[in-house]
């Protein structure tokens, strides 16, 4: 399996170089990959959740949305 | 009329995409530095992180965004400069973020580096972002190398990178 790599480009030369990434490197991208989507996925249960609540309080008070915007302008 | 904006190199990602664009030697001979990025992430990740002469310390961030529903900050020390400009996976297909980042006085040394990121992601759904940045690198060496990071795992094909140099006179 071909490794991910990295693109160096030194500005004095011009020169540019892809080199693969360490070891050391792959397992740090995929350590931040797990907590980016664990985050993420947080995130997700946290908006959904919010506008169940949202929801539920104006099924209880019997109004809409804009009709509670309208209340807090 | 002096030529006071020049570009100093540029770099676009190939077939199969990379993880990061270091400009190395970058010249001691402007005022400030600026980075232009178009850049799309492979999956999962949105955030593009700055670091400067290989170093994962010091770095400050204060963050307002707004999305197509909500605006919020938020505030952390991290091991680098952060803003989310980069589309992911999730977005609408082959849509680019983009966004610039501007270094002042990136060659005097004795003062810590400031450096202001704007950056928008593009996506025909609600859910689409716009991010100001204001970075801080608390260290004073003179910067001599810039790392361009995506967040995971890579920034895929045609995302295009591009440093100027902005001379104040």
């Amino acid at each position: 399996m071909t490794k991910p790599t990295k693109l160096i480009i030194n500005c004095e030369t011009k020169e540019q170089i892809e080199v693969e990434l360490t070891d050391e490197e792959i397992a740090q991208l995929e350590a931040d990959r797990a907590k980016a989507e664990a985050d993420k996925a947080v995130k997700k249960a946290e908006d959904v959740a919010k506008a169940e609540a949202k929801a539920e309080l104006l099924d209880r008070l019997g109004i809409t949305a804009e009709e509670a915007k309208l209340l807090l302008s | 009329m002096a030529t006071t904006y020049e570009i100093i190199d540029k770099a676009t990602a190939g077939s199969g995409g990379v993880s990061s664009v270091t400009f190395s030697s970058i010249p001691q001979t402007y005022t400030d530095l600026k980075i232009v990025v178009s850049a799309r992430q492979g999956s999962g990740g949105t955030d593009i992180k700055l670091t400067f002469n290989g170093s994962s310390t010091s770095y400050s961030n204060k963050r307002l965004f707004g999305t197509g529903s909500t605006a919020a900050s938020d505030s952390a020390n991290t091991t680098y400069v952060s803003n989310t400009m980069t589309d992911d996976s999730d977005f609408t297909a082959n849509t680019f973020g983009n966004g610039e980042f501007y270094i002042p006085n990136y060659r005097v040394s004795g003062i810590a580096k400031s450096v202001s990121v704007d950056g928008v992601t593009e996506n025909n759904a609600t859910l689409a972002l716009s991010m100001l940045t204001a970075g801080l690198w608390s260290v004073t060496d003179a910067i001599t190398s810039i790392t361009i990071s995506a967040q995971i795992p890579n920034f895929v094909q045609h995302s295009s990178f591009y440093l100027y140099g902005i001379k104040n006179s």
